[in-house]
């Protein structure tokens, strides 16, 4: 019997993320999943379901709740828990404007994109939370291609980019000083579309909003966004039913959607091999500035 | 489809992230919106051009500056093969980061400005790619419209590469020379015609037909153990597996082995990977592995097949490449860290630093600074499990940890 080698994607995308998710429940006291509910989480949960089996995942999930989130994720991301039988830590952006740590943006572009970073800052510190681990991928944006795998901020949860470690061949260095964290990123080296591969060859369940449906929508700066009770409106702006789908997954405030008829998994791998326009195209939250991403990274954003 | 690693290197200014712009680019690698993105950001630049290194210089300090300060790591496909490009700094400070790209990479792609030819920095970058044993080199020749297409120009620089060559320790790298220009995307991904009298591939096709060795699956079987995974549920009560990652060779169910440092026998009862059970496990693959008696292994250990056991080691001699401002002093306790395996090490000696310009060894030194490059003799405390780089580099590589302020000071190949 011979076993068929698979150099390439995605078996090779996989062994190394199960190798970081080994290293990290290895070397580090508590770590945490930052669970969005998107498809790169998604993904997360089911490489660390895969490192650990038949043991169970050692580490819980932390979604930062803006509370702006789509209703159909906060409802997939609790039967995801329900059926994996995971922990799972929820904590809200509101609360932390009830504390009066944040304050709520106003305007027309008014999100809370920017106040969960406070959110989770405080959950890291309160769980005692030594590393991080997120499904941010490097083909996604510029600054997150400057990331290392294991990913050192300081006790502000900043990130130093000019300080960043050397990392080498695959030996990760997860030593920090009391206070630090490491944000830990294992599909760092998967794109778009090796995600979307993985879901179709894993057979994983994703939160409808992915799939082309109709909803309410109004058309802002050419870009469509969903309508809700959380977006400021101006007078001119009447929303009107489309069919369309996310390719993305944030909040309600941030993120665009796209003309789409695909509602089936192979018809949105078609769309993204000849779409024209980036990922984070329809998030709104990195088209404020040339280095909006970098800034919130500084700031402690995962 | 499989992954080709590249890592660029090269002086300040010679051209690499507008190199990486211009085959993403004419590949149509980069979609609209980072296209209109980039014109805007060039426009705002006062440029009367797109400037296509913004694309990957995703850092403040490098758009203002200019300068790439830390690798990015770049994706792209075609139809034949996907490609990571790791873009790494050429500014000497950034040395360490340079090495961080390339310590991963199947290609190195060294930059060379066709006007100023080898510099020092073309020394180091390629004594580091040599050193790693990276097995394939491509040389591209920038800015050739700087010099006018000049053959003679293009024909002294690879001459004068020649020598570097010579003198090199890994003779079986696999050089190409390619006299290109970025910004007008001569010989990257196209032809223009105007460098008519270059009849080789252009880089891309030259990527494209870059043959997958596999090499590391040849090497002798090694299996560090990452973690041990105990459920102790009901359903799997008495199950006892070694998680971790095949570094080199492979392992087949029923291989007898032996746990290192225990030096404990057994046999490989099963291979499995999630729910599926494997007849075999090879390198890179992440596996749990059972045995068939029940032995005293952990976090660190090792499993080898019995006929091919690594050399016990308490004392190592390795090159090292120093990546700290704080200077390698001789005497002083590290961290060393071997695949998932940390033991404390002391450096017994400074056996010599090299000038990679010239590439003289330096005696009788005392320490190392920032981006040397040198060979060392350490103590560890603990035995370790290594082999010689050149034979196995997966398990011939360490670093060097600072103990009080937990930096990678070092990387060290086994000599």
């Amino acid at each position: 019997m011979t076993h068929q080698i698979n150099w390439g994607f995605p078996q090779a995308l996989e062994d190394e993320a199960i190798y970081i998710l080994r290293e990290t429940a290895a070397q580090f006291e508590k770590p945490v999943l930052l669970f969005s509910g998107g498809k790169d989480s998604i993904t997360l949960v089911r490489l660390a379901q895969k490192a650990f089996y038949p043991g169970k995942v050692p580490f819980p999930l932390l979604h930062v709740d803006t509370g702006h989130n789509f209703p159909e994720t906060i409802e997939f991301r609790d039967w995801l828990v329900n059926t994996l039988g995971l922990d799972l830590i929820v904590r809200n952006v509101q609360d932390s404007i009830n504390q009066g740590k944040v304050q709520e943006e106003t305007g027309k572009y008014a999100s809370r994109n920017a106040l969960q970073t406070v959110t989770l800052l405080d959950a890291i510190e309160e769980g005692k939370f030594d590393a991080c681990i997120g499904g941010a991928r490097r083909d996604e944006e510029k600054a997150r291609a400057k990331e290392r795998i294991f990913s050192v901020r300081d006790e502000f949860g900043q990130w130093n980019a000019k300080m960043q470690r050397p990392e080498l061949f695959d030996i990760l260095n997860g030593k920090i000083n009391i206070g630090e964290n490491v944000r830990v990123f294992p599909i760092s080296n998967w794109t778009e579309l090796d995600v979307w591969n993985y879901i179709r060859r894993e057979k994983l369940e994703i939160p409808s909003i992915y799939f082309a449906h109709e909803r309410e929508i109004i058309e802002r700066d050419g870009l469509y966004w969903p309508y809700s009770s959380y977006l400021n409106t101006t007078a001119d702006e009447v929303p009107f039913r489309q069919k369309v789908r996310f390719r993305t997954v944030g909040d309600m405030t941030c993120t665009a959607a796209v003309l789409s008829e695909a509602d089936k998994l192979e018809d949105i791998i078609a769309e993204i091999m000849e779409a024209k326009i980036s990922e984070r195209g329809a998030r709104i939250d990195d088209k404020r500035s040339e280095a909006a991403m970098e800034k919130r990274k500084q700031a402690g954003y995962f | 489809m499989e992954v080709l690693r590249i890592a660029t290197s090269g002086s300040v200014d010679d051209g690499k992230s507008t190199l990486i712009g211009r085959l993403l680019y004419d590949t149509n690698s980069i979609p609209q919106d980072k296209m209109e993105a980039l014109h805007a950001a060039s426009k705002r630049k006062g440029l009367d051009f797109t400037d296509l290194s913004l694309l990957t210089d995703g850092l403040v300090a490098e758009r203002e500056q200019g300068i790439t300060i830390d690798v990015a790591h770049i994706y792209f496909s075609t139809p034949t093969r996907k490609y990571i490009i790791a873009d790494t700094p050429g500014h000497i400070e950034y040395t360490r980061n340079m090495v961080t790209g390339a310590s991963n990479a199947q290609v190195s792609l060294i930059l060379i400005d066709a006007r100023k030819g080898i510099v020092e920095q073309t020394h180091r970058h390629f004594f580091i790619a040599n050193l790693l044993r990276i097995p394939h080199l491509v040389v591209c020749v920038n800015k050739m419209d700087l010099v006018e297409y000049s053959e003679a120009r293009f024909n002294q620089i690879v001459e004068d590469f020649q020598q570097l060559l010579a003198s090199a320790s890994f003779k079986a790298q696999q050089v190409k020379f390619i006299p290109i220009s970025s910004l007008y995307g001569e010989n990257v991904a196209t032809r223009n015609g105007t460098i008519n009298w270059y009849n080789g591939p252009t880089l891309l096709d030259y990527l494209e037909q870059i043959a997958f060795d596999h090499e590391d699956s040849r090497h002798p079987a090694r299996f560090p153990i990452q973690s041990v995974i105990r459920p102790r549920t009901t359903e799997y009560h008495d199950f006892r597996g070694f998680a971790g990652k095949v570094a080199s060779g492979h392992f087949n169910v029923g291989d007898e082995i032996i746990s290192l440092p225990s030096g404990q026998k057994s046999r490989i009862k099963t291979i499995e990977q999630f729910e599926t059970q494997l007849p075999s496990a090879h390198a890179r693959e992440s596996v749990v592995i059972t045995l068939e008696d029940e032995i005293d292994s952990s976090r660190g250990n090792m499993l080898v097949k019995t006929d091919s056991v690594p050399e016990q080691r308490k004392e190592v001699t390795a090159n090292v490449c120093w990546m700290d401002q704080q200077k390698l002093v001789a005497g002083k306790t590290y961290l060393l860290q071997h695949g998932v395996n940390r033991v404390k090490a002391k450096v017994q000696q400074i056996n010599f630093v090299v000038d990679v310009t010239s590439n003289q060894h330096i005696e009788g030194k005392n320490d190392m600074g920032l981006n040397d490059i040198g060979s060392i003799t350490l103590k560890t405390a603990q035995p370790i499990f290594a082999d010689i780089y050149a034979e196995n580099p997966a398990n011939g590589s360490f670093i060097l940890i600072d103990e009080f302020n937990n930096t990678t000071v070092g990387v060290g190949t086994l000599i």
